[in-house]
């Protein structure tokens, strides 16, 4: 194994440090005086470094990734958009960050608003009645909203509606989300056009039934237009509709999840409302529901009495999901965002967004199998080359794609196609970047017919190749320590 | 296309089944099973000893890009396990057929009829 | 125009061409009339940069700042000035989950090398790559226990943070998992009331150190204990303290967790932080989240990859015990470049000066005569005393004076109606702590 980039481990040096910390003031008292069966035996292994040591690492390490700055990320599902500086800025105020969260609630009026409009907005844009911004992320807010929609038929005494529809072509998190809340998920089939099939809608409902979850425009990109319909036989079998608002920026200024029907969404704040997506996270799921349901959103919450903020827990809630307020710092960032757009841009990002992939949709169809035609909402998906003789595969394109400075779309997802590519080109993209995505896209075509090796060892030009997953999966090294203790160098 | 191999039984979920003696059987995965699942990683077993009922679930295959349960096609008791998956879970991918996982002795042999025939799931897999 | 959409006129005029509209509204075909948003949003009016910069400078002053001696999960602990200046890179905080290896070493290798730290610092085999938060996380960490012992009841005891429990018996209750609560004696786990309750039918005990009321205890006993009875342990701690603590692995936990807020994140009004989870090599497929591991690519080179990911996303998913699908990257890193240019002596001073504050603190308040003893256990940064002063009468003379902390007991535990808590970090100089002190001592009622 070839070391290219050392491990900040691999830069340690005994006796270095990074730090400053103030003079320690009362000697009289020392942590060593704690009986040793209380303490540890030695040390942690951490690096010892120097500031700069530290700085330069991360920098280097930094230099490996790609970003939103850096260039195209058509993303499926993920909505990719520009994250505003402002929002970072506003962020970053010391203020918002040295409040504790257990201040006493006069002294933290400001974030309490916050909150509170935060809330009602989001409410206003997707046609519900009250937010929690407490989930911490979207997979959160699913498990949250169906806390809340399993709550609702236990006041009830329904107890025997403990399954939940989901369509096959659902995020694979709403059913683990089905599973964790202690319910059972059971499929839906599409139908040709990618929708959900009334017929098999109608068949899988009774009494048993909690409810159901669905992304609109769906996970192919499609509106359900049958979503009334859906929502009026939901309803007519006892259960509520849950909106996972992973596809809301499609929405934006073009239709309310509230006026389909939906009972219980959430709206992943790091997809439609600009947020970074952090590697990862964190991220911000809040959940909003309709009146009859707003008694069981968590606690805390909060309320507002005149032009005064106070905190509540109610017992009548679902409970407790996060430990306070969610990620405060990620739902203000979504604030600073619907602030600066207003309500005279906001209306533009539904739009914006499906007309940027309604464009590469048609501009890629001739060398791409457009298996769904029609217009698409905020992203486009795609089912492999038009060509499948040459052998070049979804994950070759993806890799290829890398190699011209951008990110690769979602591959492999959704599942009703085998060679998905999945293309989310947001309302942030210009006509120019999305001429040279259309471009790229365009020459990989070719390069799959005249030089298909070149494609499928692709990518060449990023700082590594492909990697050996079996490898990763099969030894198992997970840390610096296994990594040790492995000894896979090659001097 | 799969190897499939005559003289073997077959279940829905893509096991096969081999009559060592009278009462006793060794169970595995498929070639079909193992081309499906791709570079296999790990093979998760029960103890020897462990009771196996028909169609429930007794362990867990995972490559990288997958992973799936292992549903007995049979009743019975663990006698053995091949140990050997547990070190080199490729042995499933190099042959599916040699690759045996568990050895069991039966408890209802009756239930050996409900399974399939070469022929018949050659016929599933097509 | 708008600052954040580069469509000019013409721009839409050729795309509209291209997708064969005359206006947009076109695409929304498949959207019924009586559900497409005709009306306008109640939401204000666009604004400037400027005015933005002006709005929250209003909506700062509708905040205080304090000094800060209050705890309960939450550590005001010193914030090196070089996070920022990395964490606020672009590279790393806007990037996606890292789904294409080739173009996201840098996540990956910063997860590897967190991970790492986190082993070291629990002194478990494996960590994950970070979870939301450390509540959560003991919330997760209860789900897979129940995995893999296939038994659905848990002990906790009633000196856990009264957060972590809400958020843990909220899961539960959903889940169909039975929460029984443990005893306490002196602020510690009552051993003979969880004797009485842990059987051959409890999955694991969730403990905590140190505790809510800041004590230290060992769980070797209750490990032996309970693994006698083929259940885990599963150990909740305070990231910051296992710098000098005893690891949860020397205690004989099978899985640990925590949050890293102590790990020098700002208090942020609560969020976001960080959940740790760490557990043995033996029960590593059954930890939720993201796993980063360590391979090579085509050219034999050393890289990171995300991995294990079978037994998460495509497992089947009626038996998922997570719905876990991101990880806590950028608080991650936040994590790793803390204890990066801290290192092992640094985390052993940071626990050494809060260690001498909090002790000081203690000591002097007793010496006022206002406040005694409560709990006779070792405590390190976070401690509770006894006082007859009237709750209300603390807290607005802290307040009043700039304070944030003397938190009162008795809404979790109206037992406790007379004990206040208060925490000391390497970041409270004599000059705060004194004060404190004044202050509390001029109360008289």
């Amino acid at each position: 194994m070839v070391k290219n980039t050392p491990l900040i481990f691999e830069i340690s040096e005994k006796g270095r440090v990074g730090y400053s910390l103030p003079k320690p003031l009362y000697p009289e008292y020392s942590v060593d005086t704690l009986d040793f069966s209380l303490l540890r035996e030695e040390l942690p292994n951490l690096p010892e470094t120097s500031e700069l040591n530290v700085i330069r690492h991360f920098t280097n390490i930094s230099k490996l990734n790609f970003g939103v700055e850096n260039g195209f990320y058509p993303l499926g599902s993920c909505t990719m958009k520009y994250n505003p500086k402002i929002n970072e800025e506003i962020a970053s105020m010391g203020i918002f960050n040295r409040l504790h969260p257990y201040q006493s609630v006069s002294s933290v009026q400001g974030v309490l608003k916050i909150y509170d409009e935060l809330q009602r907005m989001l409410s206003n844009l997707s046609g519900l009645d009250e937010f929690s911004l407490n989930p911490y992320a979207g997979a959160h807010g699913e498990l949250t909203g169906l806390m809340i929609m399993k709550k609702y038929h236990e006041d009830r005494q329904d107890f025997k509606r403990t399954k939940v529809l989901v369509p096959d072509s659902a995020h694979g998190t709403n059913p683990a989300s089905a599973t964790v809340c202690g319910l059972e998920s059971v499929e839906i089939k599409s139908n040709i056009h990618g929708k959900v099939d009334l017929d098999s809608l109608k068949a899988a409902l009774n009494d048993e039934i909690a409810g159901i979850m669905l992304t609109n425009p769906n996970t192919l990109g499609i509106f359900e237009s049958d979503i009334a319909e859906i929502a009026k036989l939901v309803h007519e079998a006892g259960g509520l509709l849950y909106y996972d608002g992973a596809n809301m920026n499609a929405l934006l200024g073009v239709s309310r999840p509230g006026d389909m029907g939906f009972d219980i969404c959430h709206i992943n704040l790091h997809k439609t409302f600009s947020t970074p997506h952090g590697g990862g996270g964190p991220g911000s799921g809040p959940v909003g529901v309709k009146k009859h349901l707003a008694h069981l959103l968590p606690n805390p919450r909060v309320k507002k009495q005149d032009e005064y903020f106070y905190i509540e827990n109610s017992k009548e809630a679902i409970g407790q999901i996060s430990s306070f307020f969610g990620n405060f710092k990620v739902w203000l960032r979504a604030y600073v965002y619907i602030l600066t757009l207003g309500k005279e841009n906001i209306v533009n990002v539904g739009p914006y967004a499906v007309l940027n992939a309604n464009y590469v949709k048609e501009r890629l169809k001739e060398d791409y199998l457009l298996p769904i035609k029609g217009f698409c909402m905020h992203e486009c998906v795609f089912d492999g080359l038009v060509d499948q003789s040459t052998g070049v595969r979804t994950l070759d394109v993806a890799k290829r794609i890398l190699d011209f400075g951008m990110h690769a779309p979602t591959i492999y997802f959704p599942l009703l196609f085998h060679q998905s590519i999945m293309i989310e080109p947001t309302e942030t993209e210009s006509l120019l970047a999305l001429n040279h995505f259309v471009d790229v896209m365009k020459k990989i075509a070719v390069e799959a017919k005249e030089n298909p090796d070149l494609v499928k060892s692709a990518p060449h030009t990023t700082p590594i190749s492909r990697i050996d997953e079996v490898f990763a999966a099969k030894r198992m090294i997970l840390t610096y320590k296994d990594y040790l203790d492995a000894q896979l160098d090659t001097e | 296309m799969s190897k499939i191999v005559e003289g073997l039984l077959y279940s829905e979920s893509h096991e096969w089944v081999k009559v060592e003696s009278e009462g006793i059987v060794i169970v595995g995965i498929t070639d079909y099973a193992q081309s499906q699942l791709g570079s296999v990683v790990f093979v998760d077993l029960p103890e020897a000893g462990t009771k196996l009922q028909r169609e429930v679930e007794f362990g867990a295959v995972e490559s990288v890009k997958a992973a799936s349960d292992l549903i007995s096609p049979v009743s019975g008791e663990i006698m053995e396990i091949n140990e050997d998956l547990i070190g080199e879970p490729e042995l499933v991918n190099e042959d599916a057929f040699s690759a045996w996982m568990l050895k069991v002795e039966l408890s209802k042999p009756e239930e050996l009829d409900k399974l399939m025939s070469a022929a018949q799931y050659a016929e599933l897999i097509k | 125009m708008f600052k954040y959409f580069p469509h000019t006129i013409a721009d839409l005029d050729a795309m509209k061409k291209v997708v064969q509209i005359e206006n947009l509204d076109e695409m929304f075909e498949d959207v019924p009339k009586d559900v497409l948003f005709n009306e306008e949003y109640e939401i204000p009016s666009q604004m400037s940069e400027t005015e933005i910069r002006s709005y929250f400078a209003e909506i700062a002053k509708l905040n205080t700042e304090m000094t800060i001696f209050g705890g309960h999960g939450f550590y005001d602990h010193y914030d090196p000035s070089v996070i920022n200046a990395i964490v606020s890179r672009q590279e790393f905080l806007t990037a996606y989950t890292p789904y294409q290896p080739e173009v996201a070493q840098g996540t990956l290798t910063y997860i590897f090398e967190y991970q790492s730290m986190i082993q070291t610092l629990t002194g478990m085999d494996t960590s994950n790559a970070s979870m939301y938060d450390g509540s959560t996380a003991t919330a997760e960490a209860m789900f897979m226990a129940e995995s893999i012992t296939r038994r659905n009841k848990f002990l906790l005891p009633q000196n856990v943070n009264p957060l972590i429990q809400n958020v843990v018996k909220t899961y539960a209750h959903y889940k169909g998992i039975e929460i029984v609560m443990v005893e306490m004696k002196e602020g510690l786990v009552d051993r003979d009331d969880f004797m009485k309750k842990c059987d051959e039918s409890v999955a694991a005990i969730i403990v905590q150190k140190p505790n809510f009321f800041g004590l230290i205890e060992s769980f070797n006993d209750l490990a032996d204990y309970i693994h006698s009875k083929k259940g885990i342990l599963i150990e909740n701690a305070d990231i910051s303290t296992l710098g000098v603590l005893k690891t949860p692995k020397e205690d004989g936990a099978d899985i640990a967790v925590g949050d890293c807020q102590s790990l020098g994140m700002p208090v942020a009004f609560g969020g976001p932080t960080l959940g740790y989870m760490a557990t043995l090599k033996q029960y590593v497929r059954k930890m939720p989240g993201r796993i980063c591991g360590m391979s090579m690519d085509t050219e034999g080179r050393r890289s990171f990859v995300l991995t294990l990911q079978a037994r998460e996303q495509h497992i089947r998913r009626e038996k998922a015990n997570s719905n876990i699908c991101s990880n806590q990257s950028l608080m991650a890193l936040y994590a790793t470049i803390y204890l990066s240019l801290l290192g092992p002596m640094g985390l052993r001073e940071v626990n050494e000066l809060s260690y001498q504050g909090a002790h000081y603190l203690y000591d002097q308040l007793i010496s006022t005569g206002k406040f005694k003893p409560v709990f006779h256990s070792p405590f390190l940064k976070e401690f509770v005393l006894e006082t007859l002063i009237p709750q209300e009468m603390i807290q607005e003379a802290l307040m009043n004076a700039g304070i944030v902390g003397g938190f009162s007991l008795r809404d979790d535990y109206p037992d406790f109606e007379n004990l206040i808590s208060f925490t000391v970090t390497e970041k409270r100089t004599k000059k705060e702590i004194d004060k404190l002190i004044k202050v509390l001592e001029g109360l008289s009622w």
